[in-house]
């Protein structure tokens, strides 16, 4: 009823936002989407038609005319594709329900801890954003590896007889992102635990709830925003994650990232891996849009 | 008080770090009775009642509930449930649910704890909010929720924590009834912490007032009010003048003021003794004549049943009377203050 209502000082207020998504993030997804429906070449730019603005009306049209999905098309035929996305969404997967498991006790551990020491503590879990990311990637191979520290250790302990081989396969790869993306998740679900009210701790332990129920019954549900929170920051980046499969994964390690680039970089078939992105785009927006719905219905349903 | 109490405080102590939370606390609250705890913010009865709850341990005392002793017993083995100042209800669970954690947790079968949940929010009027949602509720509303939730576990001993302290004045004043009568139906003793002394005073059977973590005085609403055990009592619950002044012994029991020698019945203090007479303001008859203190009316202000009137006396006092309603008086009119020789309380200046 407000609508119309509105002068123009106020429509601006309010455009600068989307103008903003539409400059920074739908341009740039648009130009990806226009690759994706034109044609490899062996020129510069490695693909075809490119729009110009001495093209005229009818040029332009003509071009438009050769737009095709055929990149598309592709993804029908070649395995690579699909193979690719589902050992993408696999990865991220477990990597995210195990970086839960980690993170969980400790972002309630840093929630508990005695207020004078929460900035500390906060400021400890981001300390490894100060040095580069690649090179603390780099770091994990001398870990991981057969001759690494990590089996040294172990066969030092008399654990284990042979090295374990863990680097360059996909257990490397889930390693490596569950310790870069470890703070995107502690953070959520410590700012989801923190501001829980301690007397509801209290009520649900003086209603006769032992501490393992007033976790399972007060402190998980009431922090599940967080939960989700932390699960969509860490996984939708995974999913499209290069560097990490590409310095500790293997042969076996096919993730979309890497596929993406070999096309990009490797084959110069941009439009292939434009499409290959739009796809993926479009497989991460639907899950995160409809959680989104869900929450907005479950937020308005009280008014 | 009875035989066997319900509840046993002895002598508990608490500190936190430096600050003494309770020095040496002993009481007792019976079955079925409603006890309050007040005194002004930082006097420990808020720690005592959690100490109650078991959320802290008393460092020294021990803490008993029907004979057998609590002390170190984490609160959900303890058949005490408390309701919080902030009501504490869980934002994730409905209604009926908030009020069914307890009984779940107890392992009440489905039937059971749909029925005793009717049950309670019969009690609280609250019979078709079942599958609200905590945030749809008024203040008023979450209050009863949170009264109905702590009771439906049967205990044998409520904790109230200011349970009346979030809601408004009038609102404050009905649901103190229903909080007394629900008391009375259900028998179970309530434990009640508040500051407020008019809410102590209409709700409770007995009070202890505390003060600087410990117990001044325990008594009924009228034994604290008319035989106050010391100056702090006397001047935290109720109005009351207080009056210093010096006792003598002549012919009879003199209290010397400033504004005129006020016989007294008895005295046990000797004769010299710097004391100080509390007063109520319902203690002092007021007149337009007779051979009582002369004052000046400085200030009337009208209360409905009862008029309340500062009067100027000699040496630069004031004193707080109430007149019954018909008697009118104005603005710098001469009058005469009778005080009974046992009116109020003499109390020795030591504190």
């Amino acid at each position: 009823m407000m609508r119309g209502k509105l002068s123009f000082g106020q429509r601006a207020v309010l455009g600068a936002p989307y103008l903003w998504v539409v400059v920074f993030f739908l341009a740039p997804m648009a130009l990806i989407a226009k690759i994706s429906l034109s044609h490899p070449a062996q020129a510069r730019p490695p693909y075809e038609p490119v729009f110009s603005l001495s093209d005229g009306l009818a040029g332009s049209l003509a071009k438009l005319q050769t737009l095709s999905l055929d990149a598309y098309r592709t993804f029908g035929e070649d395995r690579l594709y699909l193979d690719s996305y589902l050992t993408s969404l696999a990865i991220a997967g477990v990597s995210t329900a195990l970086m839960l498991l980690v993170a969980y006790p400790f972002a309630l551990a840093m929630a508990r801890a005695p207020r004078r020491l929460r900035p500390i503590l906060i400021g400890l879990a981001v300390a490894p954003f100060w040095t580069s990311f690649l090179i603390r990637v780099y770091a994990w191979i001398a870990l991981l590896k057969d001759e690494g520290l990590i089996n040294h250790a172990l066969m030092a302990l008399h654990l284990i007889d042979a090295p374990l081989s863990i680097y360059a396969t996909n257990v490397a790869v889930v390693i490596g992102i569950i310790y870069s993306y470890l703070p995107f998740m502690l953070l959520p679900l410590y700012a989801a635990l923190e501001r829980q009210d301690p007397a509801l701790r209290e009520a649900a332990a003086d209603l006769g709830a032992s501490p393992a129920q007033v976790f399972w019954r007060v402190t998980l549900p009431l922090s599940l925003p967080g939960v989700v929170a932390g699960c969509l920051l860490v996984f939708i980046p995974a999913v499209g994650e290069f560097v990490i499969p590409d310095l500790l994964g293997g042969s076996e390690t096919l993730m979309i990232g890497k596929t993406l680039w070999t096309d990009f970089f490797a084959n110069r078939d941009w439009p292939a891996a434009s499409a290959a992105a739009i796809l993926l785009l479009v497989l991460l927006i639907g899950p995160l849009l409809v959680a989104e719905r869900a929450r907005l219905r479950a937020e308005g349903k009280p008014t | 008080m009875t035989t066997n109490p319900l509840l046993s405080v002895q002598h508990a102590s608490k500190r936190f770090g430096a600050v003494i939370a309770l020095g040496d606390v002993s009481l007792d609250v019976g079955v079925g009775e409603f006890f309050a705890l007040l005194g002004p913010s930082g006097c420990g009865k808020t720690t005592l009642m959690r100490l109650i709850a078991g959320f802290e341990t008393p460092d020294s005392g021990r803490v008993l509930l029907g004979g057998e002793d609590l002390t170190g017993a984490p609160p959900h083995c303890r058949a005490v449930n408390m309701m919080f100042q902030s009501y504490a209800l869980f934002p994730h669970l409905s209604v009926f649910d908030n009020i069914a954690f307890g009984l779940r947790r107890q392992g009440a079968s489905r039937e059971t704890v749909s029925a005793r949940v009717a049950e309670l929010m019969d009690i609280v009027q609250l019979q078709d909010f079942g599958a609200r949602r905590i945030e749809q509720l008024s203040g008023g509303q979450k209050q009863r929720v949170a009264l109905a939730r702590a009771l439906a576990p049967g205990p044998s001993l409520l904790l109230l924590d200011e349970p009346l302290a979030a809601l408004d004045r009038k609102l404050r004043e009905e649901t103190q009834f229903q909080l007394k009568d629900i008391q009375r139906r259900l028998k179970t003793s309530f434990v009640i912490v508040t500051h407020d002394q008019d809410e102590a005073l209409a709700l409770a059977d007995r009070i202890a007032v505390m003060r600087a973590g410990n117990i001044e005085q325990i008594g009924s609403p009228v034994e604290i009010y008319e035989r106050p055990a010391s100056r702090f009592v006397a001047g935290f619950v109720g109005a009351t003048n207080m009056i210093e002044g010096v006792v003598a012994h002549d012919d009879g029991a003199w209290f010397v003021t400033p504004f005129g020698r006020l016989k007294r019945a008895d005295c046990v203090l000797p004769a010299g003794a710097r004391a100080t007479l509390s007063l109520r303001p319902e203690q002092i008859a007021v007149a337009r004549d007779g051979d009582g203190v002369a004052g000046v009316v400085e200030d009337v202000a009208f209360r409905g049943e009862t008029t309340q009137l500062r009067v100027g006396v000699a040496g630069r006092a004031a004193l707080r009377v109430s007149a019954s309603k018909g008697e009118g008086f104005q603005l710098v009119e001469s009058v005469r203050l009778e005080i009974a020789p046992d009116a109020g309380v003499l109390f020795a200046e030591t504190e």
